[in-house]
């Protein structure tokens, strides 16, 4: 395969541009968290407290990194990284817009699967590393709440791929052009939406991290930018999430002519970033064997079901 | 009941003492305690089930002649019969200087914690306790400081010096070793896990230790360590004089504000024989109940947060900051307003003080309204607290639950209605009452009380009585000046009065007040000086405590975090 300068500016782009987002998300949830819960949230640096992320990203690079004495050094610093790598890589598969897009994987779901997963030991090596008994049940609820999410997760996805008949998410996203998938798929948008949450342990799912009782959980050593590199993971990849939600159930790019597709494809991905935000702002935490127990015993019989009759009516109508 | 002991247990072996408080009082021997507590408990009809509180007196300093004990130390048994709605006191007579007594753990498990601390502060050693050792001091203090040698203030102390020897000292003491609380490190399946809550832990709302032994994520059992909040107030009241230890006691409940102005002040009230006008009573009893709302409020947004939910916290602290507005209006200060006064308040209501109160009835009726559908009504919400952290009135009795936690078992027990004081059997109000006493019940007890408390201050709004706000009892503080320019002798009663303080007429007293987390008691002695010879303070959130690790055993650390956001304590409540 042939690398062209398009390619790699492209690349550059999504990196760069991602990056960025994932900061300014900071500065959006904590403006949206003031708006909704009576008070101002960042005002003061910039326009409007805009440049607000920049000065925290100041602060967190000049602070003292530090590692404390009892932790397994080598882990401990890899498990951060972890996150961001496997997050950034994933976004390789999303196709933004028609030729904006880095790889057209045939089996672009599965690469998403697989990088979701390997992003769980960022969690679990880094609660791990810790060697703090509070990191370690933080870790601990991780593992176990990612590996179940990742099979609701998965599930819930094979229906948009039985209709549209690829695992490639351009062809996912060109298959929707006479109708989006949430309408037929709505069971498994609702899955991988919860799904979703979970695997990105945002509250209502932020049970790794259960600021009441575990303190920060897994990353409660973690100072400076190791600490930095977390955060920039849960933004990322809440950010992914919601790409991948837009791209498989709501037309990707799609939309009518008046707006570029790349701008529609930013239009639908930000509403599902406020409503992430949104639901930190108005949800309580269940207890994690709650969590657990719903997944096993609603969401995954819910997916089973969706999948059966989705694969039934594909026959029924094929056969006409 | 006098009569019904004395047949028990023999004629002369029962000697009654006349209180100020008009509470049953007895003296008896040593070796007689456990009997007739555990006759008491079990024995008589209509039995005296809760172990009320359990302290002690150090007498060898009295210098009343009227009541002029022989032994140096008293112990003192406060009981309370709720089919009887009355309250016993058994005082043991101890010769010793350092005097040992049997415990009655075995009678009130509860006993456990009260044993500790009067060992901790009088140097009473109990055979048989479990567990006896300090509990509010430090391991390392020298000296018991509620016995009358030991020093009350630092600069009867030798300097204090910090020194790297007592920093690793102090470090070493805190590490825990499980078989010191005889805990076991080692289960069926496995070691078990020790975790450490705290002292600092957003959880614990405060300087609270708690040592979970854990197998797994499952709570095998607790040890809360208190006594970092521990400033001595008992000891400062007797070198306080009677009215200027007022502040003292805004300090101990730190979210009740003014409630805990009022047990003291009816206490030494009822020791002068001074009667409060009405006005005076309903003012306090307004301030009171908004001062109910305020701590139910922190409550509230605190135990949503603990819950996961990040709003309610921005919204009840705002509206909490409504309720400091009419305080700071009124008093001048927000949390530790000082208000009331022996006699009465400390000023009368400024102009325009009733808009205030309206507007934020109005507005915080409404609210609660919001909130029931925030949070009480959110799903996850119910599935965290429905069914966490049971206990049965039973159990709540023996532990010395009151408050809230009391009535979320479905037993209808408030003190303003049961055992009216400062004019609450004038209003019309009701106890709300839940059945399961699990952590939503609870919750959902203090939510409505809120409604309540609204109620009343209405109706203090809508009738309240003119008249003086303070008693012209010579001994109310300050001191009535109107006739003091015109007659020599006021004018010599009013400036001791002002300078020294009260003098307090020698005898006991003790008034308990449903206060926000529970009773709340003050047990004052007077000797016949213008300071406290005694003051037990005898608060909700202590036996509380004490009963967390109970209730919590079999759950998970999470539901910890619920259990003790629901018994609703406050550090400085516990730890005085």
């Amino acid at each position: 395969m042939k690398i062209e300068l398009m390619d790699v500016l492209i690349m550059l782009a999504v990196i760069l541009v991602l990056q960025v987002l994932a900061m300014f998300l900071i500065w959006l949830e904590r403006r949206l968290l003031g708006l909704w819960q009576d008070r101002l949230g960042p005002n003061r640096v910039g326009p409007a407290g805009l440049l607000q992320p920049v000065a925290d990203m100041i602060k967190i690079f000049f602070k003292e990194d530090w590692t404390p004495d009892f932790v397994d050094k080598k882990v401990f610093v890899l498990a951060p990284g972890i996150v961001v790598f496997t997050t950034l890589l994933s976004f390789a598969i999303i196709p933004f817009a028609p030729g904006v897009l880095i790889a057209d994987m045939n089996i672009g779901i599965l690469f998403f699967l697989a990088m979701s997963s390997l992003g769980a030991y960022s969690i679990i090596l880094g609660g791990w590393a810790s060697n703090n008994k509070y990191a370690l049940l933080g870790a601990m609820r991780g593992a176990s709440q990612m590996i179940t999410y990742e099979v609701f997760m998965g599930l819930s996805i094979l229906g948009v791929v039985m209709l549209s008949g690829s695992f490639s998410l351009k062809s996912i996203v060109l298959a929707q052009q006479d109708g989006w998938f949430i309408i037929p798929q709505f069971v498994g948008f609702v899955v991988f939406l919860v799904a979703g949450i979970a695997e990105t342990h945002r509250l209502p799912f932020d049970i790794p991290e259960a600021e009441s009782e575990l303190i920060a959980g897994y990353h409660g050593e973690y100072s400076s930018m190791k600490f930095g590199l977390f955060f920039l993971g849960e933004y990322l990849g809440i950010t992914l999430v919601s790409s991948l939600i837009v791209t498989l159930f709501f037309g990707g790019w799609l939309g009518p002519e008046f707006l570029p597709p790349i701008i529609w494809f930013v239009l639908k991905t930000m509403v599902f970033l406020l409503f992430f935000i949104l639901l930190r702002a108005a949800l309580p935490r269940p207890r994690y064997d709650q969590l657990l127990s719903y997944g096993w015993k609603i969401l995954l019989p819910l997916t089973l079901i969706n999948l059966m009759v989705t694969g039934a009516l594909g026959l029924y109508f094929d056969k006409m | 009941m006098l009569s019904e002991l004395q047949n028990k247990f023999g004629k002369d072996r029962f000697l009654p003492e006349q209180t100020a408080d008009l509470i049953p009082t007895y003296h008896i021997k040593p070796d007689l305690t456990y009997e007739v507590l555990s006759y008491l408990k079990t024995g008589v009809d209509r039995p005296f089930q809760m172990l009320y509180d359990l302290t002690a007196i150090d007498e060898r300093n009295r210098s009343s002649d009227n009541i002029n004990p022989t032994h140096p130390f008293t112990l003192v048994y406060h009981l309370i019969s709720f089919d009887r709605n009355e309250d016993l006191r058994i005082k043991v007579d101890l010769e010793e200087d350092f005097p040992s007594q049997t415990t009655i753990t075995g009678l009130w498990p509860m006993a456990n914690w009260y044993e500790r601390e009067v060992y901790d502060m009088f140097g009473i050693t109990f055979t048989g306790h479990p567990h006896l050792r300090r509990i509010l001091m430090p391991d390392s203090w020298s000296g018991h400081p509620l016995r009358k040698e030991h020093p009350a203030r630092a600069t009867e102390m030798d300097p204090f010096e910090y020194t790297d020897d007592y920093l690793m000292e102090q470090v070493d003491s805190y590490k825990f070793k499980p078989e010191e609380w005889g805990m076991k490190r080692q289960g069926k399946d496995g070691d078990y896990m020790f975790l450490n809550v705290g002292p600092q832990h957003p959880g614990t709302h405060g300087v609270l230790r708690l040592v979970l032994q854990l197998d797994g994520e499952d709570i095998v059992d607790i040890v809360p360590d208190i006594g970092f909040h521990h400033r001595g107030a008992e000891k400062m009241a007797e070198r306080q004089s009677w009215h200027t230890f007022i502040p003292y006691t805004d300090r101990i409940d730190y979210l009740g504000g003014v409630m805990n102005n009022l047990p003291y002040v009816l206490a030494v009230e009822k020791l002068g024989g001074i009667n409060v006008p009405d006005r005076a009573q309903v003012i306090r009893v307004m301030m009171c109940e908004l001062f109910r709302i305020a701590s139910h409020l922190v409550w509230y947004a605190t135990f949503a947060q603990d819950i996961g939910q990040l709003s309610p916290v921005f919204y009840m602290f705002s509206d909490r900051e409504k309720a400091f507005d009419i305080v700071s209006a009124i008093c001048g200060a927000r949390m530790h307003p000082n208000w009331f006064r022996i006699g009465g308040v400390a000023q009368d209501l400024p102009q325009g003080w009733q808009p205030m109160f309206q507007e934020f009835i109005k507005y915080l009726r409404k609210r609660l309204t919001e909130y029931d559908k925030m949070v009480l009504g959110n799903r996850i919400f119910q599935a965290r607290t429905k069914g966490i952290g049971i206990y049965t009135k039973q159990e709540a009795i023996e532990w010395g639950v009151t408050g809230p936690g009391l009535r979320a078992c479905g037993f209808e027990w408030d003190f303003r209605k049961k055992r009216p004081y400062s004019s609450y059997d004038q209003f019309d109000f009701e106890i709300p009452v839940a059945a399961n006493g699990d952590c939503y019940d609870r919750a959902l007890i203090r939510v409505e009380e809120m409604r309540q408390s609204l109620r009343i201050i209405e109706q203090c709004l809508n009738n309240m009585p003119e008249g003086p706000y303070k008693s012209d009892h010579p001994k109310a503080t300050p001191p009535d000046k109107k006739h003091t320019m015109q007659d020599i002798e006021t004018l010599i009663t009013h400036f001791l009065n002002v300078s020294w303080g009260p003098v307090i007429p020698a005898g006991e007293a003790f008034v308990g007040v449903e206060a926000t987390k529970g009773n709340n008691g003050y047990y004052l002695i007077s000797d016949g000086g213008t300071a406290p010879y005694r003051a037990r303070i005898r608060t909700p959130s202590f036996p509380h405590m004490q009963m967390v690790p109970y209730i919590s055993k079999g759950y998970t650390v999470a539901d910890l975090l619920v259990i003790i956001g629901s018994v609703d304590f406050v550090l400085a409540d516990i730890d005085r």
